[in-house]
């Protein structure tokens, strides 16, 4: 069963299988793009600035997919129809991080490297923003997940989710980049060290918030 | 099939408002019952109770067996042709066979089609050939006719009937009559809960 579950959200969520889910790393890309236009062409002030850049495009692209995530599947019934078939909301909220951040964190993290020769990103700032995104994005996906199982409900659940994504990264933002400033792989370890919490914590709160979200 | 679904002193609200209560009935193997009641009386969060998807506000509600549920909301992918959508509950339900069901509810010709693109009534079949390829002993049937043609009520009526002949259990929710043998009656309107009783 975890198996086809898997499957289904991959096929939902991976970008380029269908559906809009390419949309965030081409955002991703794209604000890495808007940057140099933005600042102006010199490269001093884009290699210092641009890892700062990335790791700001890449929370931005992680609001992006939080609306479908959890919302269209209680809508259609699947939670139920997968709950009546013995599984739990932790299950489905545990398979259901793997896919979003196997959809989300690796494009994410090759999409870097287009986005650092657009910015003039040294070799060894480049080996550290991805170990730092490497190490980031399955905390982001742990904190989309969780906002989007607990706005699934909501009429206006698309725009709060982006409110409350930001204040709940900025311990991976500061961590994650501040390990560019400072060219110390040390803080990548916190930033692993966050991300670890948040996924283990995850399916339990986004399972809670789906069955809290049944009983109207 | 052994199955035995029942429930005691149920009652369930809705937000703040109690919908029923003191409700009791047992249904054991072979046994069909007819739920009947005006919009909005709780018939839905009654066979959500009982399908243990919600919590009753008191009461109990015993299950002996599993439980298929037939509802408004098919969880079909809407994007996906109806082949592939059902493809993926036969492999949650390890269903090795789905022709069977999929002929029987004539849903060969659909199997290319997008679920978004199908009919009330298209849907319905389909959610009930899911739950034909589940082989549960238990069916919750929450208004299985609405959208329906006559065909088409005829057939489903008859699955209905197939099942709890061959010792299934089933309770369904409808408006329409339904032409079952032996089948038990509940209006959910005797068990209903006066405003001044909360």
């Amino acid at each position: 069963m975890i198996g086809s579950m898997l499957r289904r959200d991959l096929s939902k969520f991976f970008p380029f299988a269908g559906g809009g889910a390419a949309l965030p790393v081409v955002f991703f890309v794209a604000v890495a793009m808007l940057y140099p236009f933005a600042v102006g062409p010199d490269v001093n002030l884009l290699a210092r600035t641009g890892g700062g850049v990335v790791w700001i495009a890449a929370l931005l692209a992680a609001i992006l997919p939080l609306e479908k995530l959890v919302a269209q599947d209680i809508e259609l019934g699947t939670f139920d129809q997968l709950k009546l078939r013995g599984a739990t909301e932790e299950l489905m909220m545990a398979v259901r991080l793997i896919a979003h951040w196997l959809s989300f964190g690796p494009p994410l993290i090759l999409a870097t490297f287009p986005a650092a020769a657009l910015l003039a990103l040294d070799g060894p700032t480049v080996q550290l923003l991805v170990l730092g995104l490497l190490a980031g994005t399955p905390g982001l996906a742990a904190i989309g997940l969780m906002i989007a199982a607990l706005t699934a409900s909501l009429r206006a659940g698309a725009a709060l989710s982006g409110l409350l994504l930001i204040p709940l990264a900025l311990p991976i933002l500061i961590f994650g980049s501040g390990a560019l400033a400072r060219s110390d792989a040390a803080s990548i370890g916190f930033v692993a060290a966050i991300s670890l919490l948040l996924v283990a914590l995850a399916p339990f709160a986004a399972g809670a918030a789906i069955r809290a979200a049944r009983e109207v | 099939m052994q199955a035995q679904l029942s429930a005691s002193n149920l009652a369930c609200r809705r937000g703040d408002r109690l919908l029923f209560k003191g409700l009791s009935f047992e249904l054991g193997s072979g046994e069909a019952l007819h739920l009947t009641g005006a919009n909005g009386t709780g018939k839905t969060t009654l066979i959500r109770t009982l399908a243990r998807l919600t919590s009753p506000f008191a009461g109990e509600v015993m299950v002996e067996g599993e439980i298929g549920l037939l509802d408004e909301r098919t969880a079909l992918d809407p994007e996906l042709p109806l082949g592939k959508a059902l493809s993926f509950w036969q492999r949650v339900d390890g269903c090795t066979d789905p022709s069977k069901a999929l002929s029987v509810l004539g849903l060969e010709p659909l199997l290319d089609v997008p679920v978004r693109y199908l009919s009330t009534g298209q849907r319905k079949r389909a959610g009930l050939a899911a739950l034909l390829n589940r082989g549960v002993p238990i069916w919750l049937l929450d208004e299985p006719l609405s959208g329906l043609d006559v065909a088409a009520i005829k057939q489903v009526t008859a699955l209905i009937a197939l099942h709890v002949g061959g010792g299934g259990t089933a309770l369904i929710a409808s408006h329409q009559p339904l032409a079952i043998e032996g089948l038990r009656a509940l209006a959910i309107e005797d068990f209903a809960a006066r405003e001044d009783a909360l």
